[in-house]
């Protein structure tokens, strides 16, 4: 696993944690913390997001290892989609109460 | 021994419409990923010290007089060095480290209130009587748990070696004859598995760190070794306790605990410290200067008003 | 509040590069708003790195970060009772509940930190007196009861202003109260089930139970900030969603919670002026000494030096085990990037 940089002296690097709640389900995103390394995150992460039983598995990633979308582009990024009805079921109103369609 | 009815809690103060987080499932049952969530939280479903407690007043548990000599040294051990730990919180190097500092102390004041419990089954005491108002001289914890915070090396030093003997201890414990020994052991072997890797974790860090933190924790080791061997002394007691395989022989446990701790020091380029070890005598009320002031802190609320409930 | 305006606000975050000459970024800001303004008339949510304006920011800023030193420096006059606690379950309690503190700290800090300050700058700001923190926290825990009133009434006065944060406009910080407000449900139980069993107990713990609340009450109530005409930026934390009631209005609320609930206690509150008003269907309360709160406020409380020392104290004696853990995260990063560069 990749460890970013360490800033300077003593400020440790921002971790994202994300958490499965239970067997079955996706790891949720949960917060932050701060933490020297991935191995100190991890246990970190245990010890700050998981004290109420909120989980049975934790990711950890580097902050800014994530990328993002671009918050600008909401339009040429997530409107496409929109007016393509025919992708949901609801779209085909011929067949409905045809049964196990 | 009961186990209690664990209902899944849902404290929902989401009055809002937005969510990312979802709230108000009901767990388990639970599928698909419209029921992820990073919130959701329960009480778990464990033995609890008010398990144990109840089992006591009700008959159910109710420990041998060696049972519960036992069970009063290792519930001491426990509670002084919760006691210890929880200074830690509000003054640790960084604000993750006062949480994981403070979930050992939890982890530990658990486990001093469970043994504590049980062993105040013998004449009818609560884990209060026994922890309020006994003398220093009536307390059965071994030297090095209460040994000063010092630096934060130090408090690792300790915890280093008293989380690697508890886990020995616990994982034989856990199959003792005695029933509810067996059972309080089994919880706590997990917990304190946990208190290995952290302090591991952190003499690697620490010892392979900077030059100062270096020194810092070899000064640490230096000072809490001469408390180890008193861990490992077997006594008369420990002695019958064995022969009806209600617990171990501390003198077994060295073995695996040199091992395990002896991996670790190597990893870190740490040697054994080369020192005399103390005389102890913690298991038969002889401590060092350090008791006295901490149960004087720990005591003075409760004994200003005695038999008061709270 | 002069002193404010001292606390470090990070740089705005430069436009993308293909944005940079004078007309793009009128257009983008101009874009922005209306965008912004759309999400504000909509009660939908802003998110970190959405346009906002530069005093939406600073006051999220500001109030993010005040939010997390309270709960950092909040620590502390708990703490100062867990060695002594009467009990061990009281023990266990309160140790959970000191440590749950550092941990919605943290919470609070992470979204601040996405407005992109850092963490270690806001506690820099902190230990140097330049950032603000709940003055409530400047008075000291003097007994045992001081546990069961700061759980009833402090932390009951934070839920009552942190639960309508829960809906805040700024997306990070409404999921940092919602974690926050999940967890301290059980801090105001356990505060009322302590004050509950000393009024239950001797005369002696009665007694200690009425002069804890007494102590708490005026300064529990000052939690919810300066009166509303008193109170200049209420009215644009309101209109960005950040704020869903007005100081009054919480405070009155609270009081007449508290006035229910302190006849379970078989207590009483300090206040012979408390009443509910037919006409406005709302609770009132006596007059509150605004002097004292601005005093406390300014640094001049019981407790302001003390709190600041301890936060001090620790963050510099911990200073070398940072830096160690960060040096060995070097380390071994970089015996890492040898391995592979030899394979």
């Amino acid at each position: 696993m990749t460890t970013p940089e360490p800033h300077a002296g003593n400020v440790w690097p921002i971790w994202e944690v994300f958490v499965r709640s239970s067997r079955g389900l996706s790891h949720v995103h949960a917060g932050s913390l701060h933490a020297p390394d991935a191995a100190m995150a991890l246990r970190n992460a245990r010890d700050l997001y998981t004290r109420r039983n909120e989980g049975v598995s934790i990711w950890v990633v580097p902050a800014d290892a994530i990328a993002s979308s671009d918050p600008d582009s909401k339009g040429s990024f997530f409107e496409s989609p929109q007016g393509k009805d025919y992708r949901h079921a609801t779209y085909y109103t011929k067949s409905e109460g045809v049964k196990h369609l | 021994m009961s186990t209690p009815q664990t209902a899944t809690q849902t404290n929902d103060a989401h009055d809002g419409g937005h969510g990312d987080i979802s709230v108000g499932l009901s767990g388990a049952g639970a599928s698909g990923d419209g029921a992820a969530s990073a919130t959701r939280i329960t009480p778990g479903n464990a033995l609890r010290p008010e398990d144990i407690a109840l089992a006591v007043s009700r008959g159910t548990a109710k420990p041998s007089a060696d049972v519960a000599e036992l069970a009063l040294r290792l519930g001491d051990d426990a509670l002084i060095l919760a006691q210890r730990l929880g200074h830690w919180i509000s003054r640790a190097p960084e604000l993750e480290e006062d949480i994981a500092l403070g979930n050992i102390a939890l982890d530990q004041l658990g486990h001093a209130r469970s043994f504590l419990s049980y062993a105040g089954g013998l004449d009818g005491r609560s884990e209060d009587d026994l922890a309020y108002f006994r003398r220093e001289p009536e307390f059965r914890s071994v030297q090095i748990f209460e040994q000063p915070n010092g630096d934060f090396a130090h408090t690792i030093a300790r915890q280093f070696v008293v989380s690697y003997y508890q886990f020995e201890l616990y994982r034989r414990l856990a199959q003792s004859t005695d029933a509810t020994l067996a059972g309080i052991a089994a919880k706590a072997v997990k917990e304190v598995d946990y208190h290995r890797d952290h302090s591991a974790q952190w003499v690697l860090r620490l010892a392979l760190g900077t030059d100062e933190s270096r020194q810092r924790m070899i000064h640490a080791f230096k000072t809490v070794w001469p408390y180890v061997d008193e861990l490992f002394r077997d006594d008369e007691l420990t002695g019958r306790l064995s022969e009806t395989a209600a617990a171990p022989q501390p003198s077994s446990l060295r073995a695996d605990f040199d091992r395990l701790t002896g991996e670790i020091l190597a990893e870190a380029e740490l040697q054994v410290p080369n020192v005399q070890p103390a005389p102890g005598g913690g298991r038969r009320g002889l401590h060092s200067e350090h008791l006295g002031y901490i149960l004087a802190e720990m005591q003075v609320l409760a004994r200003e008003y005695p038999g008061a409930s709270w | 509040m002069a002193s404010q305006t001292l606390q470090s606000v990070p740089a705005e975050p430069s436009p993308a590069r293909h944005e940079q000459s004078l007309e793009d970024v009128a257009r983008r800001d101009a874009e922005g708003q209306a965008y912004f303004d759309k999400v504000m008339a909509e009660d939908s949510r802003i998110e970190p790195r959405d346009w906002m304006p530069a005093a939406y920011r600073k006051t999220l800023l500001r109030q993010i970060s005040q939010h997390a030193h309270s709960e950092i420096i909040g620590m502390q006059p708990e703490a100062n009772w867990i060695s002594r606690a009467p009990s061990l379950k009281r023990k266990a309690i309160l140790m959970a509940k000191v440590q749950d503190e550092a941990g919605h700290g943290l919470y609070l800090y992470s979204a601040a930190e996405t407005l992109g300050q850092p963490r270690d700058q806001m506690m820099q700001d902190l230990m140097d007196g330049k950032a603000k923190y709940s003055s409530i926290f400047n008075y000291p825990a003097r007994t045992w009861a001081d546990m069961g009133a700061i759980g009833w009434m402090v932390d009951g006065a934070a839920i009552a202003n942190q639960v309508p944060l829960c809906r805040a406009s700024f997306g990070p910080y409404g999921r940092a109260m919602v974690r926050v407000c999940k967890e301290e449900s059980f801090h105001q139980r356990q505060g009322f089930e302590i004050l509950l069993e000393l009024s239950h107990g001797t005369p002696e713990q009665k007694q200690m139970a009425q002069e804890a609340v007494n102590r708490w009450y005026a300064p529990a109530l000052m939690m919810f900030g300066p009166p509303d005409d008193d109170s200049p930026n209420s009215k644009q934390s309101m209109a960005w969603n950040i704020k869903r009631f007005s100081n009054d209005e919480l405070r009155n609320r609270f009081v007449g919670m508290m006035m229910e609930q302190v006849k379970v206690l078989e207590l009483t509150l300090p206040d012979k002026d408390i009443r509910f008003n037919e006409e406005t269907k709302k609770w009132e309360h006596g007059p509150l000494d605004w002097d004292e709160f601005h005093e406390v406020l300014a640094g001049r409380g019981p407790c302001n030096a003390q709190r600041l020392e301890r936060r001090r104290e620790a963050h510099l004696e911990g200073a070398w085990v940072r830096e160690a853990a960060a040096a060995y995260a070097e380390k071994q990063a970089k015996k890492q990037a040898e391995k592979v560069s030899v394979a």
